[in-house]
């Protein structure tokens, strides 16, 4: 091993504690790349496969009634590859005790072979090869909520009538890889069940006897879907067609191309956020490395080592220290991907997932850190370089303070020497100070930012089901009923306030943006479910046009007075143009609104809802929830406080996980930070510091000047942290929003005020591993080693 | 010569007694120090000479609080140094001792005056920075930074430092060490004019033969062991020496 091998070693030994820390920075950023573009990459190639495997279908298409010879014709459209029809209808499962009864849907499956599209995957039991008229597969994860497995039965009603089911199986479908109940936006394994049943048995209850009500489509490599689309709608039109749509319009895809958007938009902009802020403090850190070398590099440069020998010599150091950092990172990302794909398993119902690692963020992980470390210390080396070797070993020349002197001298006549020791070093190299106090504010940024997102979280719950959606239960309707139907319900014991609503399906468009969802009619002066402005104030139902969720107006392109193109997919299906008459606040979904009247107008429906929101009092809710389980009118009833709990476990639990990783790593760097520039404070005045200890400075009166120093440092850096701190509040709370839910850019003194805390933590904690370091200082060597 | 500090002529500022210093231990203990018995009456000034690791520097930093021996006792009138803590080595140091060091040590964040300060701002009964300044005739560049000054004139403000506080003890190592010879003549000046208007008692370390002209007394090292220690009949002005 060469000496200067030796000494590259020694030197990482000696200097461990800061290595380490360096490393630690390092490490977080290249952490936060693998770990989030590792789950991009994860989920949407465990996606890809998933679908390929189980050929789900590109498009499908939803007719009332067709019969089956139609499904020749659909075959031969250009551009089809494949065709499945089935049936599918709704249901409702009774579950012992449970006072509401539960939502399903129920799907049939080729009587003999497998299906050419949307295939199950089973899990338990057998298939519906041999199966009976009332055998079915249900869904795993709704089996694993209630505890179901094969031979169990169910209690459901289709089609008006009850009957008692068999379960003989337990299936995954790449069409349920997220459920919701119908019209919720959350995750809830539990309240809303799937299951398969025989062609010719779910035929013989839908009164579907040789038709279908969905054909499912798969294209060809090269074909254009929307022609494909336009083709069906034209074949299936006679037969009552809602309109073909692609995955865009299934409930499961939309759901996890939104996350992995939100999860790509997130590994797009905070990973780079940690790793330049890692960067940048590496990049001083490893400057005052070499700084404090010099004597051995005049010493090095005198043996006759020439200057690129030397700068390779630093060069490894600091690779060094990068790469080990950057391997941490790496590990640490990729256990911290395992532990996320796990999380996501449990919401995305994938059969498998292997966590993948993309090379490419290694590289930009590792690289960037190299880049920054070493631009840090060659700017430093040729500084040294500049100097003949006998003039660097000699010691340095005092710092010249000359040009502070004239500083405040007002100011600094009333302080002490000590006091004056740190106020010239602040203000003799502000560019350095001003480098430590960024530092420090961009962990408080992320700190605070992060804090100030766990806090948005909460308000957006808050907001949506406590501001905005003030009832306890919502009822939903098999079809628009007579609004008589709300004076029935209101005389209910147990309903101390009923308000319609109707929810209509449509597909909204403004030039090339379109939106598949929902227009919601409320009452004038609804006081139950409303629509909120940004200061979340009400905005009055209108008649003369709609209020759009704000997300939506984003990704249509709308302002009030705009007008939209409404596509309306039931009944008479018409197609309006309505106009924007306001922009409403979101805090879930993408709803908008429209007074109940001038929609049912619009729709040429007078008097009719579909849903009615409840006020419910607590003491009679069990026997009112148990009075509506048997109307046979009744789709399903929606319990206000189980769909916050659900959208809470979602948050702390799947997509929202995220936030709680990136907080701690937010921390880790703060305090990488901090430590850091004590340390270096520490470096460049550990000799001053000895010589006050001779002088007979006790070690708090020596400590004050190191420690004043970065006191003031840290303190400068706190508002700084603050205000930058709203700046990537806002990245963040774009990034974590989606059409599910709206994390809000908010301004969080409670969040603020907790960062300052971490940054003041983190500099105390500091200050107190430097003053021990400080302590133990051997005051003799220090002084005998010069500088 | 009248002491100006009250101390009777010929009391003892230091008694050592079987003073050993060892540095490491088993096959690589450095032995510093062997066994030294000394006395240094106040108002003295002693010149300690020897080559390099002789052990005369580890003396000046035990007799100076910045060190503890190994075995044997120091003791500096009547108080023990072996049996203070830190924080009371801190005490004496701050209330007795002044430093000289070859490098100086000043605070190039502070200007001269305020370097001066430092000191004065701490101690019992200080002098004036400008009249400790005039004393090693810096009266004029007080507002310098040390960056400003000359290596000799860095030097004088660090014995002005350190006499500013009215040490009972002044310890230099290698006061002159770096300086040029003319320049070290003057730093020895200012040492010895200290000693004869303040009665401080002066210790040097020095490699330098020919500072031991200007002393009381010359205390030769070798191997951590004392090996002559003499009085000097006639004592040479600062200005005389030559070397």
């Amino acid at each position: 091993m060469s000496p200067l091998t030796r000494k590259l070693l020694r030197d990482l030994w000696r200097m461990k504690g800061q290595a380490l820390a360096i490393a630690l920075v390092i490490a977080t950023g290249v952490m936060m790349t693998v770990m989030m573009t590792g789950l991009v990459e994860s989920l949407s190639e465990t996606r890809r496969a998933y679908y390929e495997r189980y050929r789900l279908a590109d498009i499908v298409a939803p007719v009332v009634r067709a019969p089956d010879r139609l499904a020749e014709a659909a075959a031969r459209i250009d551009g089809v590859a494949a065709v499945q029809t089935r049936i599918t209808g709704g249901a409702l499962i009774d579950m012992p005790g449970r006072a509401v009864p539960i939502q399903a849907q129920a799907l049939s499956l080729p009587d003999r072979g497998a299906a050419r599209l949307n295939d199950i995957h089973l899990t338990a039991g057998q298939g519906l090869a041999r199966a009976g008229d009332d055998d079915i597969l249900l869904l795993q994860s709704f089996a694993t909520a209630w505890g179901l497995g094969p031979g169990d039965t169910l209690s459901v009603t289709m089609n008006g009538a009850r009957r008692e089911l068999t379960v003989v199986g337990l299936a995954q479908s790449p069409e349920f890889l997220f459920t919701a109940a119908p019209g919720e936006m959350i995750a809830d394994d539990s309240r809303y069940g799937v299951f398969w049943m025989r062609h010719g048995a779910l035929a013989a209850v839908q009164d579907q006897q040789g038709a279908f009500n969905q054909v499912l489509v798969g294209l060809t490599r090269d074909a254009d879907a929307e022609a494909v689309k336009d083709a069906l709608d034209r074949l299936l039109d006679p037969y009552g067609a809602t309109g073909a749509h692609g995955r865009d319009g299934q409930f499961s895809d939309i759901v996890i191309t939104q996350e992995i958007a939100g999860l790509r938009s997130t590994a797009a902009s905070v990973p780079p956020i940690f790793l330049a802020v890692a960067a940048f403090l590496l990049n001083i850190v490893v400057g005052r490395l070499v700084q404090a070398e010099r004597e051995e590099i005049g010493l090095m440069k005198a043996f006759g080592y020439t200057d690129t020998e030397v700068s390779l010599h630093y060069l490894r150091l600091v690779l060094a220290i990068a790469v080990i950092g950057a391997a941490l990172g790496c590990l640490f990302g990729i256990y911290a991907g395992y532990g996320m794909t796990d999380l996501y398993l449990k919401f995305f119902k994938f059969p498998f997932l292997v966590f993948r690692l993309d090379p490419a963020s290694f590289v930009i992980g590792v690289g960037a850190s190299i880049l920054a470390a070493s631009a840090g210390g060659m700017l430093v080396l040729r500084r040294v370089f500049a100097l003949a070797p006998a003039e660097a070993m000699r010691p340095p020349a005092p710092a010249d303070y000359s040009r502070t002197g004239r500083v405040g001298q007002a100011v600094l006549n009333l302080v002490d020497q000590p006091t004056r020791m740190v106020i010239r070093r602040l203000t003799r190299q502000p560019v350095r100070m001003a480098g430590s106090v960024i530092g420090i504010a961009c962990g408080m940024a992320l700190s605070s930012a992060m804090l100030t997102i766990f806090a948005a979280f909460d308000v957006t719950i808050e907001n949506g089901f406590a501001v905005a959606d003030r009832s306890h239960a919502l009822v939903g309707f098999n079809r628009a009923v007579s609004e008589d139907t709300i004076l029935a319900l209101k005389r209910r014991p147990g309903v101390m306030r009923a308000e319609p609503m109707r929810q209509v399906p449509v597909i909204l468009s403004n030039g090339r943006h379109e939106h598949r969802g929902a227009i919601t009619g409320l009452p004038e002066g609804a006081t139950l479910i409303r629509a909120l402005s940004a200061e979340l104030a009400e905005i009055e139902m209108r008649r003369d046009g709609l209020i759009v969720s704000q997300v939506l107006a984003d990704k249509l392109h709308l302002a009030p007075g705009d007008t939209l193109r409404v596509d309306v997919r039931e009944g008479r299906q018409p197609v309006l143009d309505l106009p924007v008459a306001a922009v409403a606040t979101g805090f879930s979904g993408t709803p908008v609104y429209m007074e109940l009247e001038a929609l049912n107008r619009a729709l040429d429906e007078p008097g009719r809802v579909s849903a009615a929101a409840l006020l419910v009092d607590g003491a009679q809710a069990e026997a009112l929830y148990a009075w509506l389980k048997d109307q046979p009118a009744v789709a399903g009833v929606a319990i206000k406080n189980e769909m916050r709990a659900a959208l809470e476990r979602m948050m702390d639990e799947g997509a929202g996980q995220t936030r709680f990783i990136l907080g701690a790593l937010a921390f880790v760097l703060t305090f990488g930070i901090v430590y850091n520039t004590a340390r270096i404070a520490l470096a460049e005045r550990g000799r001053d510091l000895a010589s006050l200890r001779v002088i007979g400075f006790t070690r708090g009166e020596a400590a004050y000047v190191l420690l004043g120093e970065l006191a003031v440092v840290t303190l400068v850096a706190v508002p700084l942290g603050a205000a930058l701190g709203h700046g990537v509040t806002q990245l963040l709370a774009a990034a974590y929003s989606s059409e599910l839910y709206v994390i809000p850019a908010l301004f969080a003194p409670a969040a603020q005020g907790q960062a300052a805390l971490v940054v003041l933590s983190a500099a105390l904690a500091s200050g107190l591993l430097v003053k021990r370091d400080l302590d133990r200082a051997d005051l003799v060597e220090t002084l005998k080693t010069r500088e | 010569m009248a002491p100006a500090t009250g101390v009777p002529m010929g009391a003892i500022a230091y008694t050592t007694r079987g003073l050993t210093k060892v540095y490491g231990d088993g096959h690589t203990a450095v032995h510093a120090l062997r066994g030294v018995d000394l006395q240094v009456p106040e108002g003295e000034v002693v010149v300690l000479l020897g080559p390099s690791g002789s052990g005369k520097s580890t003396l000046l930093n035990i007799l100076g609080g910045l060190d503890r021996p190994t075995e044997g006792t120091a003791r500096f009138r009547d108080t023990e140094l072996t049996g203070l803590n830190d924080r009371q080595l801190t005490r004496y140091r701050r209330d007795h001792i002044g430093f000289v060091f070859q490098f100086y040590n000043l605070m190039p964040s502070l200007t001269a005056r305020e370097n001066v300060e430092l000191v004065t701002e701490i101690a019992r009964d200080p002098l004036d920075p400008g009249a400790a300044l005039d004393l090693v005739g810096l009266g004029a560049r007080m507002d310098h930074f040390p960056a400003q000054l000359s290596g000799g004139e860095q030097q004088r403000v660090a014995i002005a430092r350190a006499v500013a506080k009215q040490p009972d003890v002044l310890f230099c190592d290698e006061p002159t060490g770096a300086l040029d010879s003319q320049t070290g003549r003057d730093v020895l000046a200012v040492l010895q004019r200290l000693n004869q208007s303040l009665g401080t008692t002066v210790m040097i370390v020095t490699h330098a033969a020919s500072t031991a002209g200007m002393a009381d007394r010359v205390i030769r090292f070798a191997d951590g062991r004392i090996t002559s220690d003499a009085r000097n009949a006639t004592k040479l002005d600062a200005a005389e020496i030559h070397w």
